[in-house]
């Protein structure tokens, strides 16, 4: 078994009174795609932004690499190696695209942009061809994109990916998702992503959790929980 | 009524109106504003020996339903028709306008700094040779002209410190003028009372240089001061505690008597030369170069020169700093810190160091340009540092587009200058009310040119953004494409 690179022991969120996570268990272990599914409302978003600090677990605890990162400033998370891409995607819309991929080597104090920008272009050519436009005037797929462009610029050891579908035309989705593909297959980038699309995502992930009403009810390889009768109704069949 | 309905694209949907709808349109118009204007214009109340009288003023509120029915056809014919108004409206046509305006930026941008730079370097000659060949403006001496300058570019200095906070970080400070006050007092408190008590009095025509950075530093603290309790506030919340902030550090000076002696001011020693003090005496600054250099007779016109000196080295430092640090990562930062505060946090920036260090520069510059301040008017009491300062700092930074420098020049220029012009148009007096001076107008006109601003150039003068860093080529952007900002 590989190691355990991020692990959530009973993680419970609040937003004033409301509890949003009652007692999260999580292990994502180190080169694989981990996936957390559920519908609206479920907390996947709060879990991911829980993981980043804002806002912080009011019990239980997070441990990344060994270090327990409950109590830290979402900052000082940023510094210790993992990177996300939120939901909403949250580009600087008016910065140009090479600024905004810069401003992700932040944790590196800028440093050997040279190298990594190929990378992100290789991935995205799109971006390249648009480096130097205003984030906020590319079209929805691309800014997804560059979200994640910008989170691979901070040469992350756990990449965080919230709804990166959202919003997105289904082709668009699909090269989405075969970018995070590539990513973890030859980079080796051990990949947390949340979905509401649960097909794409069943499909690509390791292990899988889904999430209903801040708990989490079933856990298990992608391909196991893609072939369960209770998943394909409640995500698979029903609405899509 | 058949007005224009503004549709949420942010053009005008228009029907086009015949000319009957057009005279009922107006007919309605003149129903409405005379019952208006009647209790606001036509009855006019007098306190005649303790008696409350009132007599009627109907013609003149006549004169004015007239003026607004004129008026409103004017923007029928003018504005509302789609066709006038393709030529007149810039929105419209946004998108081959603003390539043309664009194109044309980019030829004349790089000169227009430059331009600048060499037209405040040359200032003061150009006013003396205008007065050596007897060239000058109607009472609009030498000196004014130089001092009107200096004034103005004080503002041009505000602005830049100001667009630190506002523009760059954006975080919205409406009580600026609290650091200028600080600078300002921080002089005027050190070279009278501190610097003799504990240097004795020879150093106190130096005190300037030695005070400047004091108060820079002053300021900058005041900045973190205000910074930390407001880390949490964005848009109008934080507007609201900086506006309280500014207020509340003119009370203290107006209220702590013993301290800043409160309502009656400080006199405090003016600018010198490196000590020598602008005088026609032995040992003035004229004497000085007389005996070593070259003779020289004292003229009233080198103290100001000299002042313009010193507030155009300060705000040139001023925006070079400001240029430097976009550059860097803590520029950069900032203007990220301005998209999004959550995105910034998640890609590991410091988000309270950022917003503080806005807050601390910004205020430094506050600061400097304070001192000078004080040292130029020879005077400082807390009624410089009202509320309407603060709202006319701000108005600069905005009107010349928030973030850019060299729009702020113009807006400063624009905004200051126009103040002066007002207090010079006497001929003014015959058209207005009896006992009004055109200057009390004043108000009037920067907020008409407010509304047109926001109607024609909504982003200010200059609304380009030089991207900081460039990738093979260099592409600035319209401001046309950039979205409003958020909060």
């Amino acid at each position: 078994m590989s190691k355990v690179l991020l692990q959530g022991e009973g993680v419970e969120t609040y937003y004033g009174k409301i509890q949003a996570l009652k007692g999260i268990d999580f292990v994502v272990n180190e080169g694989e795609i981990a996936t957390v599914i559920g519908s609206n409302g479920a907390g996947k978003s709060t879990l991911m932004m829980t993981i980043f600090g804002t806002p912080r677990a009011r019990a239980g605890r997070i441990i990344f690499d060994g270090k327990d990162i409950t109590q830290m400033p979402t900052h000082e998370i940023a510094h210790l190696g993992l990177a996300q891409s939120p939901e909403g995607r949250r580009i600087f819309p008016r910065m140009s695209v090479f600024e905004n991929l810069q401003m992700g080597a932040t944790v590196r104090n800028l440093e050997n942009l040279e190298e990594d920008l190929p990378k992100v272009f290789k991935l995205f050519p799109r971006l390249e061809e648009r480096r130097n436009q205003r984030a906020g005037t590319l079209s929805g797929g691309e800014q997804q994109m560059l979200a994640i462009g910008r989170a691979m610029m901070a040469k992350p050891r756990l990449l965080l990916l919230d709804e990166p579908s959202l919003g997105l035309a289904p082709i668009i989705v699909k090269l989405i998702f075969s970018a995070i593909k590539a990513l973890n297959a030859e980079e080796g980038l051990t990949v947390l992503l949340v979905e509401q699309n649960a097909n794409h995502a069943l499909k690509l992930a390791h292990s899988a959790y889904v999430m209903v009403n801040g708990k989490i009810t079933m856990s298990g390889t992608g391909a196991e929980l893609l072939r369960r009768p209770e998943v394909r109704a409640a995500y698979l069949e029903g609405g899509h | 009524m058949s007005a224009p309905v503004k549709s949420g694209s942010g053009g005008f949907e228009t029907k086009i109106l015949s000319n009957a709808q057009i005279a009922k349109d107006l007919f309605y118009t003149a129903l409405i504003t005379f019952p208006i204007l009647v209790p606001i214009v036509a009855i006019r109340t007098q306190l005649d020996q303790g008696v409350l009288t009132w007599h009627s003023r109907f013609w003149l509120a006549s004169c004015l339903a007239l003026a607004v029915v004129i008026a409103r056809g004017l923007m029928h014919f003018l504005v509302w028709n789609p066709r006038a108004a393709a030529s007149l409206d810039v929105s419209a046509s946004a998108k081959p306008t603003s390539a043309k305006r664009l194109s044309l930026s980019d030829r004349i941008g790089p000169y227009v700094s430059r331009g600048l730079l060499i037209f405040g370097l040359l200032l003061p000659i150009v006013a003396h040779l205008g007065h050596a060949i007897g060239i000058e403006l109607p009472s609009f001496g030498e000196l004014r002209l130089v001092d009107l300058a200096t004034y103005i570019l004080i503002y041009v200095m505000l602005g830049w410190g100001l667009n630190v906070v506002v523009g760059l970080a954006g975080l919205l400070d409406l009580g600026y003028v609290a650091f200028y006050a600080v600078g300002a007092y921080s002089y005027a408190l050190l070279s009278t009372v501190y610097f003799p008590r504990w240097f004795g009095t020879g150093v106190v025509p130096f005190a300037f240089y030695i005070t400047m950075p004091i108060a820079g530093l002053l300021a900058a603290c005041w900045g973190v001061i205000l910074g930390f309790p407001v880390l949490r506030l964005r848009g109008d919340y934080l507007a609201i505690v900086t506006l309280a902030f500014g207020e509340i550090i003119r009370l203290v000076l107006i209220n702590w008597f013993s301290f800043t002696q409160g309502p009656q001011g400080i006199n405090v020693p003016k600018l010198t030369f490196f000590g020598l003090k602008f005088k026609d005496e032995p040992g003035g600054f004229a004497d000085f170069v007389s005996t070593h250099f070259f003779p020289l007779a004292y003229n009233r016109v080198q103290g100001y020169i000299f002042l313009y000196y010193v507030i155009l080295a300060m705000a040139l430092a001023t925006y070079f700093i400001t240029k430097k640090l976009r550059r860097l990562p803590i520029g950069r930062a900032w203007e990220a810190l301005r998209e999004d505060e959550i995105a910034c946090r998640s890609l590991g920036i410091n988000t309270t160091n950022t917003k503080l260090t806005a807050f601390a520069i910004g205020a430094m510059f506050g600061g400097f340009s304070g001192s000078f301040f004080a040292a130029r008017q020879g005077f400082v009491s807390p009624e410089s540092f009202v509320y309407i300062e603060s709202a006319l700092i701000l108005a600069i930074v905005v009107l010349g587009g928030l973030g850019s420098q060299i729009g702020i020049v113009f807006s400063a220029v624009a905004i200051m200058g126009s103040f002066e012009i007002f207090r010079e148009m006497d001929f003014m007096k015959a058209v207005l009310p009896t006992g009004t001076e055109p200057i009390q107008f004043r108000m009037l006109f920067v907020g008409l040119a407010m509304v047109l601003m926001m109607r024609f150039r909504p982003r200010g003068f200059v609304t380009k953004r030089e991207p900081t860093v460039y990738l093979k080529e260099k592409k600035a952007i319209s401001g046309d494409l950039v979205a409003e900002g958020h909060g």
